[in-house]
């Protein structure tokens, strides 16, 4: 499904700061990977980079998302293809409705595959449904997007967005970040649920806890722009045991 | 050699052989005197230094471009001036009358302290007088216009609507009253006006509510509206101008009574060479007045936003509450913002405040849009369209604000489309 090649960037601004340094990785339909790594090791910048976020340039590589080239793609386009990110640190956007703001990149996605798109009853009772399995409020749901959200609420509110735009690739960057045990459980219940046999997750985190309630299938450890060591669920219950020193150690 | 000709004297010699300009004569020779006195500003004029006016001439051109007449289904009390007059057939004149005085063309003796009354006045304590050629020259030349009282106690029942029209240069007048505890909403649009001067009384207790639709303007428009707020009065005025080559808004508000309100917001959406300037001046002569400057400029292309807002608080208006923020988004490298928030204060208890910001759209806010699938145009005009709504919600009423706002996602669904 998602297919990275030796998948090399640096800074847009400072071509000598080097990030990624030769990153092989390929999430199949239907299984969640986890990408695990000491600070600075690359896993947020590889989020940006397969989002097309600004400010990095690819020097080296290919991403591919179901053959296609996504690194090519405006962030838009490779939403409209399947891509979704959910953020570290969720966007406050003063002025948005968060409603409209979920219609509007609803149907932007559609419209983009040539579907049909959705009415305003349709999308309510569809965003409804959504929202209550969060615990996500109506009040909420009227704010201005992300707007005097908790850290626990903006991360409700990103699973909400994944689960309205029923993307193909799911990256989830440090969803964890800031949550307290309640708020974790959940969001792992709204990403749980939409595991699929079609639907590829790629779960970056500094911390085995959130593995406990998203059962990873494969568990990548990155270090200094690349991923050192691939294996199961039991690599993430090592490095909360021993730290990532020893496992750096061996693959050096 | 002949002497040089000023084609704006030729212009006021010419008009006071005509019938219009009977009425106000007196008011019009010193108006006019005013103007020649100084002529055209230049950039050295402090107040007009961005905003270069030199060159226009009275036969200057006043083109419409395609943008739709904003408030065409607002049930009104029309006023549709084609050329610089009156078109009676298309306007509300008698039904307004019916409810309101509706002077004629000779004046009304109500007029006597509205009329000639707030433009003529000197500018107390300012530093210096700012030059206003446009209302000068409007006062001395307006060929038509609507002098109306509201009698007290009366709330009108529906919005006047001033609209614009025809290919003539035409200078344009409002005179109005406000009695005592009586509500008004007043609109305007349309190309047809070089100028426009409006004077204005809020008396205590009253309410006027005005908005100006200023996105039919292809080349040219300079209006002056005064403004004489009374005690516990309000007075909201919201302009929304777009994409004019040159347009110069100058309002001035006298804060007359205590615990008066006067409300100036602005949003300006400029592409190509627009030029569009918003010059404020509130003087606060009575205590514990409020008074709100909220200006919001969109800059596309190579526009410039100018923005001069100044609050003025006497000595005895303790207790002012004076709130000035002026804002620019600049959509291009080549856009361009000018502001010059001015205080001057001799009371020792008040609030006032000016703050001014200049940037591009927030990036982050961008990407987390696309990122949802939401293309970049698109994705520009929400958070345009946030950014502009603070102004827009100082408009009292929400079905004219919702106009505003449809006016805006029009302007950045054209840009988007171009």
């Amino acid at each position: 499904m998602l297919k990275i090649e030796n998948l090399h960037c640096q800074l847009e601004d400072d071509a000598d700061t080097k990030i990624l340094k030769g990153v092989d990785l390929e999430v199949e339909a239907g299984k969640v990977h986890a990408i695990m790594g000491p600070n600075g090791s690359g896993k947020s910048t590889l989020s940006y980079v397969l989002s097309g976020r600004d400010g990095y340039e690819v020097t080296d590589g290919s991403a591919t998302l179901l053959g296609e080239d996504i690194l090519d793609m405006e962030p838009d386009e490779r939403a409209a293809a399947g891509l979704f990110l959910a953020f570290q640190y969720p966007v406050e956007i003063p002025g948005v409705g968060n409603m409209i703001f979920l219609r509007t990149a609803l149907n932007a996605q559609r419209k983009a595959r040539g579907e049909e798109e959705m009415g305003a009853p349709e999308f309510l009772k569809l965003v409804r449904a959504k929202a209550a399995e969060l615990d996500i409020s109506p009040d909420m749901m009227k704010r201005p997007v992300n707007v005097g959200f908790s850290g626990g609420e903006k991360k409700r509110n990103e699973i909400l967005q994944m689960s309205l735009l029923q993307p193909k690739l799911c990256i989830l960057d440090e969803t964890d970040s800031g949550l307290d045990v309640d708020a974790m459980k959940l969001v792992s219940k709204g990403v749980n649920a939409l595991r699929d046999e079609g639907r590829g997750f790629l779960v970056i985190t500094h911390y085995q806890r959130l593995l406990d309630h998203i059962k990873p299938d494969v568990v990548h450890i990155m270090a200094a722009g690349k991923i050192v060591q691939t294996g199961g669920p039991e690599l993430a219950l090592e490095v909360e045991k021993n730290g990532y020193a020893d496992i750096l150690g061996a693959a050096a | 050699m002949d002497a040089p000709t000023n084609p704006w004297r030729d212009a006021f010699e010419a008009f006071k052989a005509s019938d219009a300009a009977q009425m106000g004569a007196t008011a019009r020779d010193a108006a006019f005197a005013r103007f020649d006195a100084h002529g055209m500003p230049s950039k050295r004029d402090e107040y007009w230094k961005y905003t270069p006016v030199r060159d226009v001439t009275p036969d200057t051109p006043v083109p419409a471009n395609n943008a739709a007449d904003a408030f065409a289904d607002v049930d009104a009390y029309r006023f549709v001036f084609v050329d610089g007059h009156l078109d009676a057939a298309r306007s509300d004149r008698d039904a307004l009358a019916k409810v309101a005085d509706v002077a004629d063309e000779k004046g009304a003796p109500w007029m006597d302290g509205v009329f000639n009354a707030l433009q003529a006045q000197p500018i107390i304590g300012a530093q210096k007088q700012v030059e206003r050629p446009f209302a000068d020259l409007n006062l001395a030349l307006f060929s038509d216009g609507l002098a109306v009282r509201i009698p007290a106690g009366t709330a009108l029942d529906k919005p006047i609507h001033l609209r614009y029209e025809g290919n003539r240069p035409a200078h344009l007048r409002l005179e109005m009253l406000v009695e005592k505890g009586a509500s008004a909403t007043l609109l305007e649009s349309g190309a047809g006006a070089l100028t426009t001067g409006a004077e204005v009384v809020v008396e205590d207790g009253a309410t006027l509510n005005h908005l100006r639709a200023q996105t039919e303007v292809a080349d040219k428009q300079f209006t002056a509206l005064y403004a004489k707020i009374g005690a516990e009065a309000q007075f909201k005025t919201f302009t929304l101008a777009a994409d004019g080559a040159l347009i110069r808004n100058e309002t001035q508000i006298t804060m007359a009574g205590e615990n008066g309100n006067g409300h100036i917001a602005a949003g300006v959406m400029g592409r190509g060479k627009a030029l569009i300037d918003n010059t404020v001046y509130i003087s606060h002569e009575a205590a514990h007045c409020e008074s709100r400057q909220v200006v919001k400029n969109v800059m596309d292309d190579e526009s410039k936003a100018v923005f001069q807002g100044k609050i003025y608080v006497k000595k005895d208006a303790q207790k002012t509450d004076g709130y000035q923020i002026s804002q620019s988004v600049l959509l291009s490298e080549g856009a361009e913002f000018n502001a010059k928030p001015e205080l001057e204060i001799y009371a020792d208890d008040v609030m006032c405040s000016h703050g001014s910001t200049t940037g591009a759209l927030d990036e982050t806010a961008l990407f987390y849009l696309r990122s949802r699938g939401v293309p970049l145009k698109e994705a520009e005009a929400m958070l345009v369209a946030a950014f502009v709504d603070e102004a827009i919600l100082e408009i009292a009423d929400e079905g004219l604000q919702d106009i505003v706002r449809k006016a805006v996602d029009a302007w950045m669904a054209e840009r988007a489309a171009g």
